[in-house]
């Protein structure tokens, strides 16, 4: 454990970062790369001053890897799946399709074959990606440190990208459906013949702007408080484990231990927030409530 | 907290997965789950339907039972009305038999003494016969006469 607690802790919420430095860039280590090089990021600076054209290794790959477990774990259980007696997989597995498809047919009222199978990704997937928090945040980057990787963040949650990339995913769903049940005009006029409305033909006109600043903040605040509050909730988790791994190795359990028993409740909590919202913001969009 | 590519990767990721989900976990664990619920509510109604047979299968062989009961006892009525018949039947028989018997035996009596009266009167005849000649032989005694007639009326 080099460095300042502050150096500490600003290296643990550094992600690996693959990314495009322009050309002329003087490098940490004052050499000057010629032309526009993809290369791993040295430092925090090389890693923000890559810009949009990066990607955070550690987070993507991670949150990859969980997937993968995920679809394969329920893959071998589809491919074994009998209306016999059940193992015990596929009692697992059974049992969490069925929480799924039970949480679904209560919000959901409509036909649509997309939303159960979404709304199991993002449970398991988020559930999986949020446990990573659980493994002692010094014993996976210290593993990599000694393999050559200089930074390593193992929860992909705690990674603002991974959260919009999926909150932005189910944005588009919203946007797809919304067209697709209500019609472009039906769902422009959800964004602006409401919640003001009026008889009076010139006042609907004059309304028009001030319900599309309300709808269309509504609107945009889903995927982002979608986005910002799993991201929130585990950073803010991470961070709390990080701080008491500064304390005295023999005091740590004390605070670490409570705390990773309590953050069991957060992980499946905002795992199933994530895919209730989901549910409810895609119902939303079938319904024509106005 | 930069916000880069990793977000479009992340969403990538997020459309493959949701789509192997759908496609290749779902149908089949969902098909297996209504499959079972099926069976479950099949086997339900069957041990339903047989505990329902069992009810009439008891209900049809206390019946049958009661039946075969009624008709023993019908047969055994029968038999002894038959058997009492048979000995009705017999009795009169046997009545008829001794009665052809006596009646024959009767007959047989009545034929034997007509034959013996015949041949009695033959003989009272052949005495009578005798007894004239005698008569006429030697001299007719009126007592000697009797004394005869006595003899031949003891000889009737």
């Amino acid at each position: 454990m080099a460095g300042s607690a502050s150096e500490y802790i600003k290296h643990h919420l550094q992600n690996l970062t693959y990314g495009k430095l322009p050309a002329g860039y003087e490098r940490a280590d004052g050499t000057v790369v010629d032309q526009a090089t993809w290369t791993l990021a040295h430092n925090a600076q090389e890693a923000s001053d890559m810009g949009f054209w990066a990607l955070h290794v550690d987070s993507l790959g991670w949150s990859v890897a969980l997937g993968l477990i995920f679809v394969i774990l329920f893959r071998m259980a589809a491919k074994r799946a009998t209306s016999e007696q059940p193992g015990g997989l596929q009692n697992f597995v059974e049992v969490m399709i069925e929480f799924v498809d039970n949480s679904v047919k209560e919000t959901f009222h409509g036909k649509n074959k997309v939303i159960a199978p979404l709304a199991l990704t993002i449970f398991c997937w988020v559930f999986l990606m949020n446990l990573m928090d659980l493994v002692p945040v010094d014993f996976l980057p210290q593993l990599f440190h000694l393999m050559g990787a200089d930074y390593m963040k193992v929860v992909p949650t705690t990674d603002v990208n991974i959260t919009l990339g999926m909150s932005l995913s189910v944005f588009a769903l919203i946007i797809f459906y919304s067209l697709k049940v209500k019609g472009v005009g039906g769902f422009v006029g959800e964004l602006t013949l409401h919640p003001f409305s009026s008889d009076n033909l010139i006042l609907k006109i004059i309304l028009i702007p001030v319900n599309l600043l309300l709808e269309g903040v509504s609107l945009i605040a889903k995927p982002i408080s979608l986005a910002l509050r799993l991201f929130g909730n585990l950073y803010a988790g991470e961070l709390i484990f990080i701080l008491i791994a500064l304390l005295p190795f023999w005091a740590q359990w004390a605070l670490s231990v409570p705390w990773a028993i309590f953050h069991i409740l957060v992980i499946t909590l905002q795992a199933f927030i994530f895919m209730m919202l989901t549910i409810v913001y895609l119902s939303m969009a079938h319904e024509d409530s106005h | 907290m930069n916000i880069n590519l990793t977000m479009i990767g992340q969403a990538i990721a997020f459309f493959i997965f949701v789509v192997f989900c759908m496609k290749y976990v779902w149908p089949p664990i969902m098909a297996a789950l209504q499959e079972r619920q099926k069976k479950i509510a099949d086997g339900l109604a069957a041990s339903d339907r047989a505990a329902r047979d069992l009810e009439l299968a008891q209900e049809k062989s206390a019946q049958e039972l009661r039946e075969a009961k009624q008709q023993a006892a019908a047969l055994i009525e029968q038999a002894n009305k038959r058997a009492n018949q048979i000995v009705e039947a017999s009795k009169d028989d046997a009545r008829k038999e001794g009665e052809k018997l006596i009646e024959q035996a009767k007959a047989e009596i009545e034929q034997e003494r007509n034959q013996a009266r015949d041949a009695l009167r033959a003989e009272v005849a052949a005495i009578a016969v005798s007894g004239a000649e005698k008569i006429l032989e030697t001299s007719v005694d009126a007592s000697k006469h009797n004394e005869m007639l006595d003899k031949l009326a003891a000889e009737l």
